[in-house]
């Protein structure tokens, strides 16, 4: 088990590693002059600009290096565009509202997905079966922005009905301002582990424990909790990983639609201004983040399911 | 029971005749392809489909030359409006200027009684306000009833109904003299529905009390201009007051004026190309990486896989904007390319290790073993043996690829990273269409619709097709 994770553990750092590198390679063949003319520059502060993050130097190993060096230590560096700030600083703030908003959204897919999909396998090929999977379907085929859009013009109806403001439309600061960008964001996975739980429930509902379940007269209730769920809920954990990233980063648009600071608005942000800083840092912190939340969920089912074998 | 007495004859023990035409294969063979064919043809979603798919290529590669639109001009005439079938315009002379209604003997000014008492109060709204003649874009004519004491009026104009006071903004416009009671609205409108409110003023302070009347405003162009766009053939074939029709929108037009239709058109060209080219690409070049791999086996499979698996470790979203960047766009081109190459390098790596499994499988399985056995040399193996087999998988895959590539142009040109304006697709359609949500739905909706259609087409094909091709991945339905 130690060695196991200490081997996950370094294979994600390499992995880490490479996503820095491939950052690194991309933002310098952006094309254009990060200390570009548009900004008021003298020729002393430029070359003090130019020794401060190694211009000077070549782009292989020196600025590699230092760049290296500098994320290693989890040093970030200072924004290009925000002012006298630093680009660890605007991470730290932004991303608690993303990883907040983030973890709902998750609960949503996760809950109602294991709710969804053990309901269609209960009552397969049945109204309720055939109502859900429409629903799926469409789920799948929506874009997320669309539901956004189709989110925000029902709370507008709903609150000129009331006459007053339910739910708000966009922003961000309470938890009534969480709930509909949350659902949104959660949605298509919501849909994805619907259909996975299906087929996995459709596998147990007839194994022979829960056939004996039922001969020695377990409650039907208490065989769907204990032995029908708890058996086919094991796979979605594994999609949980992926699940995790596709939310996060699927939090671009939900983001930019309900005027949310989140990490991923300040990310489409720094790519539109050129902020160079803050996109690798973005992106080397969404990277080793999501590496670690695979690893995490790998290691997680080892502990629910013991019939996985860790090696 | 009984049974019946039977006897036997001679013939009863006469030796049986020997059939052959029993033991021969009663139907004729079916090859793989042709039992998919028959497979996918049982499953009616998976057909349905298919038509939409084929519709969808209709709309985007013949549609274009039947709807001989320009997608990319801009029509200020007509912003935002609603699909119509038949537009048509009326025609007005140019520019005569309304003289508005003076009531003689009506005072101009306040009594100076009014103006003197402190505690006079607020003036009451005309009581009656109201439209002379047709309104139109190029005037909108009101008049309203003289309120007593007042200097002057203020006309005040909206887009929705103005619930208080403080909703009417700016004021559109002013009379001067309490016994001028007409006003005449000559700023270029866009046809719609707007809302015109008025309060009186005593000449010090204005009244908070308002009127509000809806006004729907038709499209109407001078003749000159008509003439000009080529909508009528002379001047003298027309007089003013009569309608003429114009290139109608079905689908209407966006916040600039510009078709609907032929901006979906071009919009699918763009999206569907993406959505289409990169999956084949990525796909091929997967296959052809995975199946070396897989062939190679050893060492050589190992550094390939392990390259695959960084590739895939890369953040997906993040990577596709990242590589837009760093590839560039000049002023002036589309950004389709940079987008097609970013999908490709970074989605290969699935189809990659998907072959390679294949191909692994494949390796082990008796049949090659005899082939082998047989003398078939590498080539032949491939050639015959493994990619057929591979060729299900990977068209299911392929079809799998296809919503998935849409999705991802849609959702960057969504944020503005995708295609550049004002090259059309569905993605930045929507994204325009976003802003006039409330007023204009169908900006929205449309590209949205035809997004939404064609993911779910491709799904739902490549749902019948795994039936239909693979019977390991065959769904238990």
């Amino acid at each position: 088990m130690w060695t196991y994770t200490l081997r996950r553990l370094i294979q994600g750092v390499i992995t880490v590693w490479f996503i820095a590198t491939a950052t690194f390679a991309a933002m310098h063949m952006v094309p254009g002059d990060p200390l570009g003319s548009d900004r008021a520059t003298t020729e002393a502060i430029r070359a003090n600009l130019e020794a401060r993050y190694g211009l000077d130097k070549p782009v292989f190993p020196d600025q590699y290096l230092i760049f290296l060096g500098n994320m290693a230590r989890g040093d970030f560096g200072i924004s290009f565009t925000q002012q006298n700030r630093n680009v660890n600083d605007i991470i730290r703030e932004a991303f608690p509202i993303s990883a907040q908003l983030g973890i709902l959204a998750v609960l949503f897919a996760a809950a109602g997905g294991v709710l969804f999909g053990a309901l269609t396998a209960l009552y397969r090929n049945r109204l309720p079966d055939v109502v859900i999977m429409f629903l799926v379907i469409l789920g799948i085929s929506i874009p997320s922005f669309v539901f956004a859009a189709l989110g925000q013009l029902g709370v507008v109806r709903l609150n000129n009905l009331v006459g007053q403001s339910v739910l708000p439309v966009a922003g961000w600061g309470t938890l009534q301002h969480m709930l509909l960008p949350a659902l949104v964001l959660g949605l298509g996975t919501m849909a994805f582990l619907t259909r996975l739980m299906r087929s996995s429930m459709l596998e147990v509902v007839n194994t022979d424990y829960v056939r004996t379940a039922r001969a020695k007269g377990v409650p039907p209730l208490r065989i769907f909790w204990r032995h029908q769920l708890r058996n086919a809920v094991l796979p979605v954990i594994t999609v949980l990983g992926p699940a995790i990233a596709a939310i996060t980063t699927g939090g671009f648009v939900v983001e930019l639609v309900f005027a949310i600071p989140g990490l991923g608005r300040t990310f489409v942000e720094a790519v539109q201004q050129l902020d160079y800083t803050l996109i690798m840092g973005t992106t080397v912190f969404y990277g080793a983040f999501l590496v670690l939340m695979v690893i995490l969920v790998d290691l997680i089912y080892g502990w629910v399911d013991p019939r996985v074998r860790l090696s | 029971m009984a049974e019946a007495a039977r006897t036997f004859t001679a013939d009863d023990f006469a030796p049986a005749e020997v059939r052959t035409d029993l033991h021969g294969i009663a139907r004729p063979s079916q090859s793989y392809w042709q039992d998919a064919w028959y497979r996918l043809r049982r499953n009616r979603r998976a057909i349905v489909s298919l038509w939409i798919v084929i519709f969808l290529l209709a709309f985007t590669l013949v549609g274009p030359l039947l709807w001989r639109v320009d997608p990319y001009a801009q029509n200020l005439d007509r912003i935002s409006q609603p699909p119509t079938l038949a537009a048509r315009t009326l025609l007005v002379e140019r520019g005569v200027q309304w003289e508005g209604v003076t009531l003689p003997d009506w005072p101009a000014a306040p009594s100076s009684a009014w103006l003197l008492n402190p505690e006079r109060g607020e003036l009451p709204p005309p009581e009656r306000f109201e439209v002379v003649g047709d309104p139109h874009t190029m005037s909108v004519r009101l008049r309203w009833s003289p309120v007593a004491n007042a200097a002057g009026y203020q006309i005040y104009r909206n887009t929705y109904r103005p619930t208080a006071v403080n909703e009417l903004g700016l004021p559109l416009g002013e009379t001067w003299n309490g016994n001028e009671v007409g006003y005449e609205d000559q700023l270029a409108l866009t046809p719609s529905t707007y809302w015109y409110s008025i309060t009186a003023t005593d000449g010090e302070r204005e009244s908070e009390q308002f009127v509000t009347i809806p006004v729907d405003v038709e499209l109407a162009t001078t003749i000159d201009n008509a003439l000009m766009r080529g909508l009528i053939e002379s001047r003298d074939a027309v007089r003013a007051g009569e309608y003429v029709s114009m290139p109608a929108n079905p689908l209407g037009t966006d916040y600039l004026g510009r078709d609907m239709l032929a901006r979906l058109m071009h919009g699918a060209q763009t999206s569907l190309f993406i959505g289409i080219a990169a999956p084949l690409l990525f796909v091929l070049l997967g296959t052809i990486y995975g199946a070396f791999a897989g062939f190679a086996g050893g060492r050589t499979d190992d550094f390939m896989m392990r390259i695959a698996d960084f590739v895939i470790a890369l953040p997906f979203l993040l990577f596709m904007i990242l590589i837009r960047v760093a590839s560039g766009i000049g002023p002036g081109e589309s950004g389709i390319l940079p987008l097609l190459l970013a999908l490709v390098i970074l989605s290969w790596p699935a189809t990659a290790r998907l072959v390679r499994g294949q191909i692994l499988q494949i390796r082990e399985e008796g049949y090659v073993e005899a082939a082998r056995l047989l003398g078939a040399r590498d080539h032949y193996l491939i050639l015959r043996h493994m990619v057929p087999n591979t060729l299900g998988v990977i068209l299911v895959t392929l079809t799998f690829a296809i919503p998935t590539a849409i999705f991802t142009e849609a959702f960057l040109s969504f944020i503005g990273m995708g295609v550049a304006p004002p090259v059309p697709s569905w993605g930045s359609m929507c994204n325009e269409g976003l802003k006039s949500m409330l007023n204009s739905p169908h900006e929205l909706f449309f590209p949205a619709l035809l997004i939404s259609i064609t993911v779910l087409a491709f799904n739902l094909l490549g749902d019948g097709l795994r039936d239909a091709l693979d019977a390991r991945m065959r769904s238990r339905e």
